[in-house]
């Protein structure tokens, strides 16, 4: 396990996180538990957000089911390397769906941060862009210094996926963004802003 | 497997399915589930995943159902025991989830490693805040997956319907 290298890496969550929701468009967005959730949040809480306080090992099954009930909406999922650590097998359920509007990216801190700071395997060599990529998602990419993330973000935001980017950021603790943590009122907010008022499902 | 496939009951749930407007149908199959599963794969209104470990069916529906999809989750009974922690997602966010459960290790099991999940079921999953409703008898079922999907879908709750060992067609290994 290295303990030292992620940090020095040079991007920062929070600017990769706001540069990437800059220009989101209608995209929908689901953020994994923890920092990702605050990451996103810092860039703005939006009703088209679906910012998760638990259900570690979700994020990305989360957002397929979305992806495939809105093939006309980008589905982007921002989550961190733990919490993807914990549902590895949703990468190979995403490859056999192969939803074209699902995105998925990695904040790689090679940390478990919300519980302190503890290694993750991604420390230890796991190579999260391979694994996605060995589990038949098309496009996958790791990305590690700013020209590169700069390069990426319109095919995150555009591109025929799925996709998987796996960005390698700094290891740092950051000022809390909390959403609301009430799951009702994300859920109910998030069909209120996709699906309208009038919507029965 | 012939027994299975002369019984009816899977075409009164899979209709049921189509009533309710199921979209998504998310598994880890089962025998009892064979039938099932065959039919909404073929449909051409329901989109079928075949998942790793059942908890990545829960938080699938979950987003299912904030796109606007109706889905149903279907297992065996060990497959429960690989939900728990996700259940939280469909409780705090007070989302609907209807799942079919096909019941091993409770009557007659030849395998002692499907017991402990077997034996249960029910209980984990009424703690876990999941409504269930267990069968025993194949010409209940239709009711139970009606009633199941209505409470799931106009609570909005998380129900499950628990199948029978003894129901014919939902033996394994002709054991």
């Amino acid at each position: 396990m290295n303990s030292e290298r992620s940090k020095s890496y040079p991007l920062r969550r929070r600017a990769v996180v706001k540069e990437l929701l800059a220009q989101r468009g209608d995209a929908l967005v689901v953020a994994g538990l923890g920092a990702a959730a605050w990451d996103v949040t810092a860039a703005g809480d939006e009703p088209l957000n679906f910012p998760l306080w638990g259900a570690m090992g979700g994020a990305v099954p989360l957002g397929l089911g979305l992806a495939l009930a809105q093939p006309s909406r980008r589905v982007l999922v921002i989550t961190g390397d733990g919490e993807m650590l914990m549902g590895l097998g949703s990468l190979a359920t995403v490859a056999t769906q192969r939803p074209p509007n699902l995105a998925i990216v990695v904040l790689d801190n090679e940390r478990y941060g919300e519980t302190g700071m503890q290694l993750t395997h991604t420390a230890g060599g796991v190579d999260l862009g391979a694994i996605a990529a060995a589990s038949g998602i098309p496009i996958c990419r790791t990305v590690s210094d700013k020209k590169s993330f700069r390069s990426v973000i319109p095919q995150i935001q555009k591109e025929v996926g799925p996709l998987f980017f796996n960005i390698k950021i700094r290891a740092e603790n950051l000022p809390l963004v909390l959403p609301p943590k009430d799951g009702a009122y994300l859920k109910d907010r998030f069909q209120l802003a996709l699906l309208g008022t009038n919507t029965i499902i | 497997m012939d027994s299975l496939e002369s019984e009816t009951w899977p075409e009164d749930i899979y209709q049921v399915l189509v009533e309710n407007r199921v979209r998504q149908v998310a598994y880890v199959p089962d025998i009892g589930h064979a039938s099932l599963i065959k039919m909404c794969h073929k449909s051409y209104n329901m989109k079928t995943m075949v998942l790793t470990t059942e908890e990545e069916g829960v938080a699938l529906l979950a987003g299912a159902w904030l796109g606007g999809d109706r889905g149903v989750l279907l297992m065996q009974s060990s497959g429960v025991g690989n939900c728990i922690n996700m259940l939280s997602l469909t409780r705090v966010c007070r989302m609907p989830l209807l799942i079919l459960v096909t019941m091993r290790g409770e009557r007659g099991e030849f395998n002692p490693w499907q017991v402990p999940m077997g034996q249960n079921t029910n209980q984990i999953l009424t703690v876990a805040g999941v409504l269930t409703f267990a069968v025993n008898d194949k010409d209940h079922i239709k009711e139970a997956v009606e009633a199941a999907a209505k409470m799931a879908f106009e609570g909005p709750a998380a129900t499950a319907v628990l199948i029978s060992q003894r129901i014919p067609g939902a033996k394994t290994f002709g054991r």
